[in-house]
């Protein structure tokens, strides 16, 4: 036996090397270093952990195993998802050829690709939310509309800076700040982008409370903040029952492109509110949303490979998505205003803020907001409405975006 | 599809405006039928409540204070409601069960008090 040529062997096809003789594996070290301060952000400061902590791992897994022209023990193989997508290649849309040579990660990602994870998310955020605080003031659907503004500017933003029109769709979702929409509509449109998009609406969404009350000053006077609203009336338990098969059929009709986000959202809702399948409103909101939630974040994390991420793009991503979060808010606190003197001065526009989804955080920060400039003021559940109103703004927007980029 | 994939900026505004308005559209659609929804829902349970036929007025039974009762709550500018939430939340705060604890009475703080 040839032990000098076994150790020699193996030092060449240790990791250790690939950094330094493979091309652009120093890259991998580059991203490694990134998945590490992704996992300090998500465990030490406790930014949307439960996501966070497995991209980041994912993203380290990737980077740890993935080498060009060094694939055969990656957990995530780049070039069977770009063949995959190669209308010329004889592979086009075929998972069999991704299943017939698969690491781990590319099973994982299936899911990401077939657009499962997302809409089963979906089903958990459905079976958590109540709609009540949307039912007892239906105009706060508006506040949820207008503070979509930043997915459509920041569309326009990146067709500025050059991005293709699907691309630029895909990164103006971020300000829907709803992290289960935008992976679903980037898997679509742009997946080569799914990683730094990802990384910004949850990010971001973190960032919420950090991002928003400057604003929130700067849309509003001090007289408007003060505002106290008027206690909303109470929800029979029938509207609660009624309302999700209302909202399934009326916007899927609208817009069938919406079925998998919006079915699931509301199938979940319904199994929470019919009070005869609370077994199932169980399992939505704990296991099997905890279960999806591993292999969406890593299987996310996996398209972090060194070679698409570390890119100009990447860095434009994050600045665009920053200007759609903080756009969308600027929406929902001027749709807020409109409200605020539509209404004879009975609407805190504080509330509009919360539109831009992101349940629970964005509610909670118009709460804390409002408290701040009056300590008897309590926003939360007047908050609830447009935050809930914007999860299914946020849906009908992809859903455009959607039908219009799909081919 | 290459129009789209290579959007001008001029068809991407257009784009995003269309966007913005249906996103508008449905839920104003969305508001108006939960509005409709809410209406019926609220006079079909004013009618039942009316069809209930109104019950001879007795004079109300004594009713025997709660064990570990404390006598009465006042409350000022606080409606009931808010006041069983602040109850539950200062018994669950101090982990005692809320019959072994006295409230005397409940105000709500203006702002021109703070």
């Amino acid at each position: 036996m040839d032990i000098l040529g076994t150790l020699q062997k193996l030092s060449m096809e240790s990791g250790f090397a690939a950094f330094f003789v493979t091309d652009g594996g120093w890259k991998n070290l580059i991203m490694i270093i990134i998945a590490f301060v992704l996992l300090y952000l998500g465990i030490v400061k406790k930014f949307e952990p439960l996501l966070l902590c497995g991209i980041a791992f994912g993203c380290l897994l990737t980077n740890l195993s993935y080498f060009i022209g060094m694939g055969e023990n990656a957990l995530y193989h780049p070039e069977l998802w770009e063949a995959f997508l190669d209308e010329a290649s004889p592979y086009y849309h075929s998972y069999g050829h991704v299943m017939a040579n698969a690491g781990l990660l590319d099973f994982f990602y299936i899911g990401v690709k077939a657009g499962i994870y997302p809409s089963l998310i979906f089903l958990g955020v459905g079976a958590m939310t109540d709609f009540g605080p949307l039912l007892a003031n239906p105009k706060s659907l508006l506040l949820g509309a207008s503070a979509q503004l930043g997915v459509f500017v920041a569309f326009l933003g990146a067709i500025a800076l050059g991005f293709t029109g699907p691309e630029g769709a895909s990164i103006g979702i971020i300000g829907g700040a709803d992290g289960p929409t935008a992976i679903f509509l980037t898997t679509k449109l742009a997946p080569h982008l799914l990683g730094p998009i990802a990384i910004a609406a949850y990010s971001y969404m973190a960032l919420i409370p950090l991002i928003q009350p400057p604003l929130m000053k700067l849309c509003t006077t001090k007289e408007m903040r003060e505002v106290k609203m008027e206690q909303a009336r109470e929800v029979s338990k029938a509207e609660k029952i009624i309302f999700p098969i209302v909202v399934a059929t009326f916007v899927i009709l609208l817009l069938p492109s919406t079925a998998p986000l919006v079915g699931c959202l509301m199938l979940g809702n319904l199994f929470r509110e019919c009070g005869v399948t609370d077994r199932l409103s169980d399992t939505a909101q704990n296991a099997l949303m905890n279960i999806v939630t591993i292999f969406l974040a890593t299987s996310v994390g996996a398209t972090m490979v060194a070679q698409n991420f570390l890119s100009g793009a990447t860095i434009k991503i994050i600045i665009l998505g920053l200007c759609a979060f903080a756009i969308s808010t600027i929406g929902g606190l001027l749709g807020g205003v409109v409200m605020y003197y539509a209404s004879g001065k009975k609407i805190n526009p504080l509330i509009g803020s919360a539109g831009v989804s992101a349940v629970p955080m964005a509610a909670r920060v118009s709460q804390d907001v409002g408290r701040k400039y009056n300590k008897t003021n309590f926003l939360l559940m007047h908050a609830m409405g447009p935050n809930v109103a914007g999860v299914i703004g946020s849906a009908i927007a992809a859903g455009f975006l959607l039908s219009v980029f799909g081919g | 599809m290459s129009d789209l994939i290579n959007i001008s900026f001029g068809d991407a505004a257009l784009t995003a405006l269309l966007g913005y308005l249906v996103v508008f559209f449905g839920l104003v659609l969305l508001m108006v039928v939960v509005i409709i929804m809410g209406k019926i829902m609220v006079s079909r349970a004013n009618k039942a409540k009316a069809a209930v036929p109104a019950a001879p007025t007795a004079p109300a039974p004594e009713v025997p204070a709660a064990p570990g009762s404390a006598g009465e709550l006042k409350l000022y500018d606080t409606d009931p409601r808010d006041a069983a939430m602040i109850m539950a939340i200062v018994a669950d705060t101090l982990g005692k069960p809320i019959n072994q604890l006295r409230f005397i009475s409940i105000k709500e703080v203006k702002e021109d008090e703070v």
